[in-house]
């Protein structure tokens, strides 16, 4: 990585299909990604919801955008950062979300968890060591 | 908005020449897509455009160069994973043409 | 006068859910649809507030979702558009919290 790689992070507060953030937010997270940045991603709040597994939206005739987040992976988006109060808060646990991985190429593919449950205060820190935050 | 009639079927497109409705697609109109760009398509790329497909199937997105280079050489082979050997299928740029071909939406963040 | 109340929003979101529980009269009837269907879910804080309600969710809604029946409050029914008719048409009238 060259000096001037920036650490980005977009931090998603809304849940899916009521507005069009979360898809919108996705759709910046791919395109930035051709940069080549730092970046990460924080779930937190209404959030969460983005990341549950089993959306189905044929009844409401919207796009179901969520087997998109499985290629984050592929656009080497691998720190994907869910608070764990805002989980709870919701009746969520980490086995209602999406299973999400990426291959370390460096490791033959192995698969690696995507996924790290922090707590609000291990979010702060990560937080804290952003250079550049984006809010969705 | 435009149309491309193939095989005495007719396929609406937006208007820079991306099918309007993925479904709509089929092989016929990938064929007339590509005389139209004076290209005609080879097993090779096929095996793009049927990748392409797939990977818009299971992610629900056109995958970006990068991205699709990195795919092909881990499914196909290094020797076709890299921007050359695509460039040389589509000369267009491998995610706009082939993606066009494959009836897919102009990939995210392509200008 | 039974009343059917609708709730849109996110109960973390937004206030409407909890306003709109806490008038309801008995007999009326709570509807959740959109991002509203996140309150019927069982063991979420917002749920505290809807204890003896007459809840229905919209299924379609739910579904778009990735949330389970089994993650929702007892007694709570799923409904598709026409069961959403049927509930209109039921109530003398109908409050949507927006």
């Amino acid at each position: 990585m060259s000096e001037e790689t920036k650490k980005m992070m977009y931090i998603n507060r809304k849940a899916p299909y009521g507005t069009i953030y979360a898809w919108e937010s996705l759709e910046v997270v791919l395109i930035g990604a051709a940069f080549e940045q730092d970046v990460s991603l924080a779930f937190m709040d209404d959030g969460v919801f983005q990341l549950t597994k089993g959306q189905d939206t044929k009844g409401i005739g919207m796009k179901n955008f969520s087997p998109t987040y499985s290629a984050l992976g592929d656009y080497e988006v691998n720190k994907i950062y869910v608070e764990k109060e805002s989980l709870e808060e919701r009746g969520l646990t980490l086995d209602d979300l999406q299973h999400l991985v990426w291959e370390d190429e460096d490791e033959d593919y192995a698969e690696k968890d995507s996924i790290r449950l922090v707590s609000r205060a291990e979010l702060a820190d990560v937080l804290a060591g952003q250079d550049v935050l984006f809010n969705f | 908005m435009g149309t491309i009639e193939a095989n005495g079927k007719t396929y609406e497109t937006d208007e820079e020449g991306y099918l309007a409705d993925l479904n709509s697609w089929d092989k016929d109109v990938a064929d007339v897509m590509a005389k139209i760009d004076d290209c005609d398509l080879t097993d090779s790329h096929w095996e793009v455009i049927n990748f392409l497909r797939e990977y818009y199937e299971e992610y629900q997105i056109a995958p970006a160069v990068r991205v699709l280079t990195k795919a092909i050489g881990k499914k196909l082979g290094k020797d076709k994973g890299n921007s050359k050997y695509l460039y040389e299928l589509f000369p267009y740029g491998p995610a706009k043409q082939a993606c066009k071909y494959a009836g897919l939406p102009k990939p995210t963040g392509c200008v | 006068m039974a009343m059917l109340h609708l709730v849109n929003k996110s109960p973390y979101d937004a206030c409407s859910l909890n306003t709109a529980a806490t008038i309801m009269k008995k007999g009326d009837q709570l509807l959740l649809i959109e991002d509203g269907v996140y309150g019927a879910i069982k063991n979420g804080k917002a749920a505290g507030v809807l204890k003896g309600l007459n809840i229905s969710v919209l299924g379609p809604d739910l579904a778009a979702r990735g949330i389970s029946k089994d993650k929702l409050l007892d007694g709570v029914s799923i409904i598709d558009y026409a069961g959403f008719v049927d509930l209109v048409e039921a109530n003398d009238n109908v409050q949507s919290w927006l």
